[in-house]
């Protein structure tokens, strides 16, 4: 317990501090970055370590979050209306959840690689989709130069207020995602990751849960969809295409798909070598290097990076202490 | 209770239940009458029909045929879900607990499944009112020091007890138990037989068990199947005496 509250104030003061010990370069290409991508990850992690369940979709979602915004703040071409910003940001995260929550109709009766596969064609067909249509997703250029809003003379799309705004939605995230998987819902949903029959037995409705899993997971990748959106100040059928989608399970496995930790610390490591690989490696090469770390983690930690750190420290912490981890034990995962 | 009730009516009855699995009849025309509070055995050889029985009666597999209603009401139809607001519990022949959650949890997720609303989101469960109720219910199955273990940490016969908490979760009408002592030593045997003695008289209990000695000792009434039909029914003593069921358990009674 004391241990989680001292590494809940020193990722404060990092998150805060951060800032002041970078370059504009790290605070928004890495810092803004792994908070916005990575609180899409966590809408991931959210369903793989609280419900057992597999997602493409959720940079779909997060798309959809990101259309929305560019469509309803920056009208180019004749497409779009504009809307007051607040009725904009709205709009995109309710069009986000409802499209996670459709998603889950969809895929509510697959299990493990089914519903990968089955959120992997979802996920297609709404890249085809943005890339097609021209009437409201302007088609092959989507959208550009997207600004955040200035709200009271201050600037949201200044690299400091944005890097602000990205830490604060991104720990709203989290501390959402961990606040709801103590509530009663939060609870129904890791018995349906566990044992789906017994909690039906209970009384519980578990495609419904289902859903609404799915519902919440969107709005949660709406916020990192908006937040991505206003850092590329842009958004075309190249952010919901198929690197995009697979980058987010990359990251999430990265991190260790079995704690929400996970997301940003695979974020943080996706967003570093995806930044620098360019530097030692031939661009070509890229998705070789992400596909054999991919690999080792699967192979030597498949909880990811978190799961390694976590048991490192349990190794060290001796053998006195009670295996804790057992909520986040990321074997239920596709069953 | 029972005798004061005015009005006589039957806990459950079914009627003409059958199941199909392609060609295999495995609950062939079962009939069934229980009266509340009834504690009834069904008995069987491997494969005879009786889970199959259980997963109709409780929802998890809808009927081929037949009809099954629940004090005067018609369930035939009706979601699992739907039937556990009708007080219909039950246990599973594997021990099917939430791993990934502490014994409290568990037993919390039963209680809120009863009486709802499930899908609250806005306070946390230690702040619920209803969580106090996660302990008297673990005291009554005997894990009341274990609260916060893990169930995945628990042993064999825990889980039995953990499963037999989460049934009894807000008042249950009509408890279904599969086998509840399989794989328990003798010693957890009796505790279970005193745990299933002092449940509330008002409770229909049926009990599938395939430790004759057992069923007959705990039960008022046993209905023995075979390949999916009724093969008998009767008081214990009447099926103890039964020279074909004896040898449908040959295993253990053959002489
Ligand atoms: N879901 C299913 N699909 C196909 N066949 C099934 C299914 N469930 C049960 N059966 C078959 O139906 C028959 C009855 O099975 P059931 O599990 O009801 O028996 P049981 O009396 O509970 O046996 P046991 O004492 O071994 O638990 C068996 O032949 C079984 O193989
Ligand atoms: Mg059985």
């Amino acid at each position: 317990m004391t241990l989680r509250r001292l590494l809940t104030v020193v990722v404060a003061l990092v998150l805060l501090v951060y800032p002041f010990v970078v370059n504009s370069f790290w605070l928004v290409q890495i810092g803004g970055r792994t908070l916005g991508f990575g609180t899409i990850v966590l809408s991931l992690v959210f369903l793989t370590a609280y419900t057992g369940m597999l997602s493409l979709a959720q940079m779909t979602v997060a798309g959809v979050a990101g259309y929305a915004t560019a469509y309803f703040t920056a009208p180019t071409g004749g497409v779009g209306l504009e809307l007051a910003w607040p009725v904009a940001l709205i709009l995109a995260l309710g069009l986000a959840t409802l499209a996670g929550l459709l998603i889950g109709l969809v895929a509510v009766r697959t299990r493990g690689i089914y519903t990968l596969m089955i959120t992997l064609a979802v996920a297609m067909a709404f890249y085809y989709l943005t890339l097609q249509n021209y009437a409201v997703f302007n088609g092959f250029t989507g959208f550009n130069n997207v600004e955040p809003p200035v709200i009271a003379g201050l600037d949201l799309g200044a690299p400091l207020p944005f890097y602000y705004l990205s830490a604060v939605l991104a720990v709203l995230c989290y501390a959402g995602v961990r606040h709801v998987v103590r509530t009663p819902f939060g609870l129904a949903l890791q018995g349906l990751r566990d044992e789906p029959q017994r909690l039906q037995a209970l009384g519980y409705n578990v495609p419904l849960l289902r859903v609404l899993a799915f519902g919440l997971a969107g709005f949660v990748a709406g916020i990192g969809g908006i937040l991505n959106l206003w850092l590329n100040a842009s958004i075309s059928p190249g952010s919901v295409a198929l690197n995009p989608v697979i980058d987010v399970l990359m990251a999430g496995v990265l991190g260790g798909i079995g704690h929400p930790a996970g997301a940003y610390v695979g974020a943080f490591v996706f967003t570093i070598v995806d930044n620098f690989a360019i530097d030692f490696i031939a661009r070509e090469r890229f998705n070789t290097l992400i596909g054999l770390v991919f690999l080792a983690i699967v192979l030597f930690s498949p909880d990811g990076l978190t799961g390694l750190v976590r048991r490192a420290w349990a190794r060290w912490a001796g053998t006195g202490r009670r295996r804790d981890d057992a909520p986040d034990d990321s074997t239920n995962i596709g069953k | 209770m029972a005798d004061a009730a005015v009005k006589q009516e039957e806990a459950l009855v079914v009627e003409g239940l059958t199941r199909r699995f392609g060609a295999l009849v495995a609950v062939d025309g079962v009939s069934l009458r229980v009266a509340p509070g009834e504690r009834r055995a069904v008995l069987g050889a491997n494969g005879a029909g009786k889970t199959t029985l259980f997963n109709m009666i409780a929802g998890d597999l809808p009927p081929s045929e037949g009809h099954i209603s629940l004090f005067g009401r018609d369930i035939t139809r009706l979601s699992p879900q739907k039937r556990v607001l009708e007080g219909v519990r039950r246990t599973y022949q594997k021990s099917l607990v939430f791993g990934g959650l502490s014994v409290r949890d568990n037993l919390y997720v039963a209680i809120r499944g009863a009486t709802g609303p499930r899908l609250a989101i806005w306070r946390r469960v230690e702040t619920q009112p209803d969580r106090d109720g996660t302990g008297p219910l673990a005291e009554r199955v005997g894990l009341a020091d274990r609260l916060d273990a893990p169930a995945s940490e628990l042993s064999h016969g825990e889980q039995r007890q953990l499963e037999l908490g989460m049934a009894l979760a807000h008042t249950p009408r009509l408890l279904l138990l599969d086998e509840p002592a399989a794989g328990l030593s003798t010693r957890e045997r009796e505790s279970l037989m005193a745990m299933l003695a002092d449940l509330p008289r008002d409770l229909t209990l049926i009990l599938i068990e395939h430790d004759l000695d057992i069923a007959l000792k705990a039960v008022d009434f046993v209905t023995v199947m075979h390949n999916g039909r009724l093969l008998a029914e009767g008081t214990p003593d009447e099926i103890a005496a039964n020279q074909d069921i004896q040898d449908i358990y040959m295993g253990k009674h053959g002489q």
